[in-house]
């Protein structure tokens, strides 16, 4: 094939531009951009106006420019104790579900990968399905069943296993729960997707080596499942952080989650400010996380097109 | 090999599966329990749909959710399409880095953060220019952004694993790049633009964060109007609707999922006559 032929058949490299513009222009504006307001907001100081804030730059009479920033915000958030309490408390929860997650979806995965290709696609499409109907209305239907008199308690009442119902919801425990209904098939899908492509010969080499199969699963099966491990928890770490609806709906008034505490600085205390520095504190703080999973996936796409 | 899979692991499995279902199941029973009472059994009853039927806001809410959600999606999938022929195709451009970050970040950034930057920009734009005012356009411009992304990952991958013989074989015949590539590629990728049109209708219809933020007075879109009902407590007609939702996808994806297997078993028969 005449290389320099199809070069020239390409499109030249301004009509490139009518292609990338249009969503690079959009992204920046609608998405990046908007970044950069939060932080210059949260340099400024709160005011009785619309919108209630004052300006970090300002320009006067005189055309000369002026900066009126400050780091009163950032240091409120160290002073009050409820940013770095619900901070933590958002971690904590989100580890914990993450970790839940991983100890039913990895078993899942891994009985999925086992079974035959029609099957794997039936099981998947049970999987996915959720995910297809409301996320909202999810949360208010486990509600349904750990609430008080919710089915969960009325069984075990009927099972005379407890004499009075258990009090779940507005409860930690909730909170948990709903983290993990919610995002069990984000590690579910991952995980399969890995231990799909996984080469079953090492098993059976290992095995005629003599390995027993816990063994040859500790030394083969899960050290290459690895980046699904990783995928699987970074997306169900990183949403489930900023969570907002499940603490809401499900959590007491002591479960604050950092999610949770934006909305009400926000809409409750209209202190937009210390919104904004909460907010770039807690991007700030989900970087590593964010880079993990980006560092991920972008192997698993040169993966992908090196087999294209 | 496909030994089969140990009980132990198929009983998680079953548990997993139960533990996603049994609460939605629960619900569409509530959705016929004559009783507002949950925990109460008092007969069957379509009572709640009815409700459903003469609840004006509800019907306001879900038409609302419905057209923002097909402008956000169809706008999505032409911007998330472009996105991925210039990450897939042109190697080098400037400002490919930062298209890269702009269609993952959304993926993975929690929705809280991207309304509040968001609600920022356009509270700001609307103290300079004086425009856009919040609602139904503010709502599809969010929603767009973040649909992007997910379109442009569906088409990326499709993209990516497309096989470009046709098209230069296309462009040796005479036709342009542009051309070339509606004509042989375009019918390749268009699944994933389908999907990722559906994916990004789901994601819009389903939004509140984002929604919650850059909404104005009026624009009350149905997850809205749904979280403001249900945070009060028990909402019987909610389970009607939920009921109905759950319905409208299944069936959805029950039909999606047969075309699919036809397709696939096409694909085989075809390729397997081609060998012959």
């Amino acid at each position: 094939m005449d290389r320099t032929f199809l070069q020239q058949k390409q499109l030249g490299r301004h009509r490139r531009w009518l292609i990338i513009a249009p969503p690079l222009l959009f992204l920046l504006v609608f998405f990046l951009i908007p970044f950069g307001f939060a932080l210059t907001i949260s340099f400024a100081q709160t005011a009785i106006r619309v919108p209630p804030y004052t300006d970090v730059l300002s320009i006067d009479a005189h055309h000369r420019l002026h900066l009126a920033a400050t780091l009163d915000n950032y240091r409120y958030l160290l002073t009050d104790q409820v940013y770095v309490l619900s901070y933590l408390y958002s971690l904590k929860t989100a580890f914990f579900s993450t970790l839940i997650c991983l100890a039913i979806g990895y078993p899942m995965a891994y009985a999925i990968s086992r079974t035959s290709r029609s099957t794997q696609s039936i099981l998947l499409l049970i999987i996915i399905l959720p995910f297809w109907t409301s996320f909202l209305l999810r949360v208010y239907a486990l509600e349904g069943i750990i609430r008080d008199n919710g089915l969960l308690n009325q069984a075990l009442l009927w099972l005379g296993l407890i004499h009075q119902p258990l009090k779940i919801m507005h409860t930690s425990t909730a909170v948990y729960l709903g983290i993990i209904y919610s995002y069990l098939p984000f590690m579910v899908l991952p995980l399969f997707a890995t231990l799909e492509k996984l080469d079953r010969t090492l098993l059976e080499a290992s095995a005629d080596l003599g390995s027993p199969p816990w063994r040859a699963f500790l030394d083969v099966t899960l050290p290459l499942s690895m980046p699904g491990v990783i995928a699987g928890s970074m997306l169900v770490f990183i949403p489930a952080i900023g969570e907002f609806v499940i603490p809401t709906l499900l959590g007491g008034a002591d479960n604050l989650m950092i999610g949770r505490v934006l909305w009400d600085e926000f809409f409750g205390n209209r202190d937009w400010p210390v919104a904004s520095a909460v907010a770039v504190v807690f991007l700030v703080l989900l970087v590593g996380p964010i880079a993990i999973y980006q560092h991920y996936r972008s192997k698993e796409l040169e993966g992908q097109e090196g087999h294209a | 090999m496909n030994e089969r899979a140990p009980t132990m692991l198929l009983t998680v499995l079953g548990i997993g599966v139960a533990l996603l279902y049994i609460p939605m199941i629960v619900m569409i029973g509530y959705s016929f329990n004559s009783s507002p009472l949950v925990g109460i059994w008092g007969g069957f009853s379509t009572h709640w749909y009815l409700e459903l039927t003469r609840n004006d806001q509800l019907i306001a809410a879900a038409w609302l959710s419905l057209r923002i959600g097909f402008v956000a999606a169809t706008v999505a999938m032409i911007l998330g399409t472009l996105a991925a022929i210039a990450l897939v195709r042109f190697r080098n451009f400037r400002g490919r880095f930062t298209l890269t970050a702009m269609v993952n970040a959304p993926l993975v950034m929690p929705e809280i953060i991207t309304g509040i930057t968001q609600l920022l920009l356009l509270i700001s734009m609307l103290n300079l220019f004086g425009w856009p005012h919040r609602g139904f356009l503010t709502i599809v411009l969010a929603h767009v952004a973040f649909c992007t992304a997910y379109v442009t990952v569906t088409v990326q991958s499709r993209l990516a694993s497309a096989d470009r013989s046709l098209e230069e074989a296309a462009m040796d015949l005479g036709s342009g790049p542009v051309r070339a590539f509606v004509d042989t590629t375009l019918p390749i990728i268009a699944p994933a633009l389908a999907s990722g049109w559906l994916l990004s209708f789901t994601l819009s219809l389903d939004d509140l964060v984002i929604s919650s933020f850059v909404s104005g007075p009026g624009a009350s879109t149905l997850p809205m109007v749904i979280f403001s009902k249900v945070k009060l407590g028990v909402a019987p007609d909610i389970n009607a609707l939920a009921t109905l939702i759950i319905a409208t996808v299944g069936v959805g994806v029950l039909i999606a999922g047969v075309v699919m297997r036809r397709a696939d078993r096409q694909r085989l028969r075809d390729l397997q006559l081609a060998a012959q």
